[in-house]
């Protein structure tokens, strides 16, 4: 069980990182991306902003842990 | 060769380089300390190890039908690339410190210097894990970049993985090279600029194949990964320039602060 819960941490870490809103984010962006294209919306542009906002939250976040 | 396969071979080039300097200075702090057969044969059974994952899961994750591998592997290569990018982002304002390559090699060797021997078989096994330890985790994320990248970039690069490899293994050589001419850690690399390279094609990439597998048409078809790339340094260049200032102004009112006391 131990050995379990360390494999599943080291991919978490690995693949996630260092903040999780990030990961979070993006996954949300996606469905939503998916969902308007299913309405006959071509929302190529909804993750590249949500890229940007994504990154600069988790910068805020990041500047902040220190204060 | 293609603009992709440029653009392939230069991605797990330059995530080759960064890691490959880092595991260099542990692999080289381990063996000028302890002696260098079992570090050198540490590294070379990591190498081996990270071989063998490529050829296992590349030719494996080529088989899955092109959508949902460009929506699976687009979304994992986006949030590591992001990872990447924010890591690199707060070190080019300032707010985390550079990677520093002689302090790292300085700390490793002392504690390579103060750690017991365990000779076994004729090897010393604490220089053997602490090497291959260090060779094998940097490497895992050069392993996965060039299966991922590889395998979803079967349709526009013929033989993705092995092209993919290729950029991986000339980093690999250049930088054994280096490391065999200079003998010491390669603090010189400018390891940021090169984490930021790798962090906005992963990025880039990450965003073109995941939006792609939901169905999503990119206005210019491939060419638009070049439209994301340069959209994406902007931005980052932005943000820099954003925590930069924001560092500034902490900087001046702790000072005034300061001042204030007095």
């Amino acid at each position: 069980m131990h050995f379990i819960k360390q494999f599943a941490l080291f991919w978490y870490d690995f693949i996630v990182g260092d903040d999780w809103v990030i990961a979070a984010g993006v996954v949300i962006a996606l469905i939503v991306t998916a969902i308007l294209v299913r309405n006959q919306i071509n929302a190529w542009w909804l993750m590249l902003v949500a890229v940007v906002i994504l990154l600069a939250i988790s910068l805020l976040r990041e500047t902040r842990k220190g204060h | 060769m293609t603009t992709s396969a440029v653009i392939l071979v230069l991605s797990t080039f330059l995530a080759c380089a960064v890691e490959g300097v880092e595991a260099l200075t542990v692999v080289l702090a381990v063996g000028v300390t302890r002696g260098w057969r079992s570090p050198l044969i540490a590294a070379g059974v990591a190498t081996l190890a990270l071989a063998a994952l490529i050829v296992i899961f590349g030719p494996a994750l080529s088989l899955l039908p092109i959508d949902a591998l460009r929506l699976v592997v687009g979304t994992v290569l986006l949030i590591f690339g992001m990872g990447w990018l924010r890591k690199a982002i707060l070190r080019a304002s300032g707010y985390k410190a550079l990677r520093d390559e002689a302090a790292l090699y300085e700390r490793e060797r002392e504690q390579a210097r103060t750690a017991g021997t365990e000779v076994r078989a004729g090897m010393d096994w604490y220089a053997f894990t602490l090497a291959f330890k260090g060779v094998f985790l940097e490497g895992l994320e050069v392993a996965f970049i060039v299966i991922t990248f590889g395998a979803t970039s079967k349709d526009t690069v013929p033989h993705s993985i092995q092209v993919a490899t290729l950029g991986a293994v000339l980093a690999l050589l250049a930088v054994v090279i280096a490391g065999a001419l200079v003998h010491q850690p390669l603090s010189r690399v400018p390891e940021n600029t090169l984490k930021f390279s790798v962090g906005l094609m992963l990025s880039a990439f990450g965003i073109f194949w995941g939006v792609e597998g939901t169905g999503v048409t990119w206005p210019g078809a491939d060419l638009s990964i070049l439209g994301i790339l340069v959209f994406l340094t902007l931005a980052s260049f932005g943000l820099v320039t954003m925590l930069r200032r924001m560092r500034e102004r902490q900087t001046l009112t702790t000072a005034g602060a300061g001042m204030g006391m007095k």
